[in-house]
């Protein structure tokens, strides 16, 4: 198990290295750099010296390589760089975004598990039902229906019977509790309706799946009450599938989020991504994407821990 | 005296075979509803000139925000457009862009899968590197990069590069999938007899592996269809995708149509509900089509 865990760790670091070379030099394709765009804008004629001048501050004139070198060197140190854009340090742009998109994912991942793990397993249950008929449609919908569009759907169903759309601005949870919350809840049931739509399927076919075991019908062949069969035996060995669709559902929740957060307007790290990569804000974007993939693998590689942790008959080499 | 005795007919009754697109419709019902509905989407997009009411770019401002009427079915937009006649020919945006993005992601994902279980050894690992790079990237992550970074190419009122920043995320997962079918193909006697014959890659690859490897190739595509509909609305959504004043799903719900919540809520509703049919109708052929052709795939 720990030679296992030190094996994937280590083989992450290529992984991680071709991320940060793709994006590297995919910024670099983009038609005219940063210097040049951000002078457009500003308007005017400008100078092929001031130009070169602002290139030598951003250290754009330097060969591919050695850039590539200071910004990998910068990594190691916890230095990612002054956005070229604003010019404010890089990590403390995020970090500051961070926490927003964060809560929000959390809320959705905690809306949508308790959504689907007592809805998937009602429908397998009563399979063929109505009740699992109103689930399936409610499950096949979700994967279906655009999470942005879903937002939209639910500001103007706030609008249309409260007459109130949800603040503008943020507020911290620390601050104002409720205040966050009734700001915060809408934007994560717009994305967590896909994730528990997933995760219902999920938990019914696993669920369906684990029903037609031998030590199921040993366990009511000895007279065992049905909810601890349910409850004991099955959903403990169908669990793992669910969480790894969790897991993995986690990691795409961001994705969801970068459309959402700009239907309800939040200025959360998927807003940041959008207006930054039209900007060529060549720091920010690889910071921000390199982040993201972190992300992503770590995920991904803590379910499959995760996987040995909670099924004892899993063992890795 | 006789003894009438009357065997009973032996009534072993051999299940019906039907034409395999026959098969597919008794099996699948739900799979055949949404494909009879694809199919109508797809007349929709062709013949959008025949079917739409009005001209998708025809700016009337005597009808600037009209309701649903008998006149404009599902109201009109703040520039006095059509919305029934946008959405169809958005049918033929979201159609055009899908197809061709799925079709290329898919292809290229499972050639470049089955080619990664062929030759084996060092070349798959290097592929699978490559791959485990891109999967690295939420969908809509890395297509927002690529788009962002290409910019625009239009090519015969086509975009390109939007087809390429949907293809680009597709390509990995399929080529995951592929290759797993693949690898269990490599194994089988008529690879090792192809390969005993002297044929060369190419013809192992294309004429014996490929072939085999179609049912996995099908269910991907129809499944990666939906997900293209989706990403090329939520691209235009985002300003990145198809741009004004080509009509397009995602490009209707953005812009003007958030600041008339209230005022206009079809320009809305209806755009959406346009999305989420179609998606839930490739989603559902897709899952019928898999449950047809090998139902252990997992997707």
């Amino acid at each position: 198990m720990l030679r296992y865990t030190i094996h994937r760790t280590l083989l992450m670091i290529p992984t991680l290295l071709g991320v940060a070379v793709l994006v590297f030099v995919l910024l670099r394709l983009m038609p005219g750099d940063i210097v040049q765009l951000r002078f457009l804008m500003e308007g005017g004629q400008v100078s092929p010296e001031t130009i070169a001048a602002e290139r030598a501050r951003l250290g754009l004139d330097k060969a591919i390589w050695w850039q590539f070198y200071d910004w990998m060197t910068g990594i190691f140190v916890g230095d990612f760089g002054i956005s070229m854009w604003t010019g404010r340090p890089v990590a403390r742009e995020i970090s500051s975004r961070l926490e927003l998109s964060m809560q929000v994912a959390i809320m959705a991942t905690v809306l949508a598990t308790t959504l689907a793990i007592p809805l998937g397993t009602l429908a397998a249950l009563y399979k063929n039902s109505w009740i699992d008929r109103v689930i399936q449609v409610f499950a096949i919908a979700g994967l279906a229906v655009p999470s942005f569009w879903l937002g939209m759907l639910i500001i103007l169903g706030l609008l249309l019977n409260f007459g109130w759309i949800p603040p503008l601005t943020f507020t911290p949870i620390y601050e104002d509790p409720l205040k966050n919350l009734s700001q915060l809840i809408w934007p994560a049931l717009a994305v967590g309706y896909r994730y528990s739509a997933v995760a219902t399927r999920m938990t019914r076919s696993t669920i369906l799946e684990v029903l037609q075991e031998d030590y199921i019908r040993t366990a009511r062949a000895k007279g065992l009450y049905e909810r601890l069969v349910v409850g004991r035996h099955a959903m403990r060995n169908a669990m793992l599938p669910v969480i790894t669709v969790i897991g993995l559902e986690f990691a795409f929740l961001i994705g969801g989020l970068v459309v959402t957060e700009q239907v309800f307007n939040l200025n959360g790290i998927g807003k940041l991504f959008v207006d930054t990569v039209t900007r060529a804000d060549y720091t920010m974007v690889q910071a921000l994407v390199m982040l993201v993939a972190t992300f992503f693998i770590l995920i991904n590689f803590a379910v499959d821990l995760l996987y040995a942790v909670f099924d004892p008959r899993i063992r890795y080499r | 005296m006789s003894v009438i005795t009357t065997t009973p007919e032996f009534t072993y009754k051999v299940p019906k075979r039907h034409h395999p697109v026959m098969q597919f419709v008794v099996t699948q019902p739900l799979g055949a509803v949404s494909l009879v509905f694809i199919v109508t989407l797809f007349f929709a997009g062709v013949f959008a000139e025949f079917v739409a009411p009005y001209d998708p770019l025809e700016i009337d401002f005597t009808q600037m925000l009209a309701a649903p009427s008998a006149e404009h079915w599902l109201g009109t937009d703040a520039f006095g457009r059509d919305v029934f006649s946008r959405i169809i020919y958005g049918a033929r945006t979201a159609l055009a862009v899908g197809l061709i993005a799925s079709f290329i992601g898919s292809t290229i994902g499972a050639v470049i899968g089955i080619a990664s279980a062929h030759f084996g050894g060092r070349v798959d690992m290097a592929i699978q590197g490559f791959m485990d790079v891109l999967l690295s990237f939420p969908i809509i992550v890395l297509a927002l990069a690529v788009v962002a970074m290409l910019g625009k190419r239009l090519i015969g009122g086509v975009d390109v590069n939007l087809i390429l920043a949907i293809a680009i995320p597709m390509m990995p997962r399929v080529e995951r999938v592929v290759r797993s079918s693949a690898l269990a193909i490599r194994e089988m006697p008529y690879i090792d007899a192809a390969r005993a014959a002297g044929y060369g890659d190419m013809r192992i690859i294309f004429r014996h592996m490929a072939p085999n490897v179609v049912a996995p190739y099908l269910i991907m595509f129809t499944a990666f269809m939906a997900q293209a509909i989706l990403l090329e609305a939520s691209l235009s959504f985002l300003g990145l995708g198809v741009t004004e004043p080509t009509a397009a799903w995602g490009l209707m719900l953005s812009g003007t149509s958030q600041e008339f919540y209230s005022q206009a809520p079809w320009m809305i509703i209806f755009p959406g509900v346009a999305i989420s049919l179609a998606v839930f109708s490739f989603n559902l052929f897709g899952d019928s089509l898999r449950d047809y052709l090998d139902p252990r795939l997992k997707v």
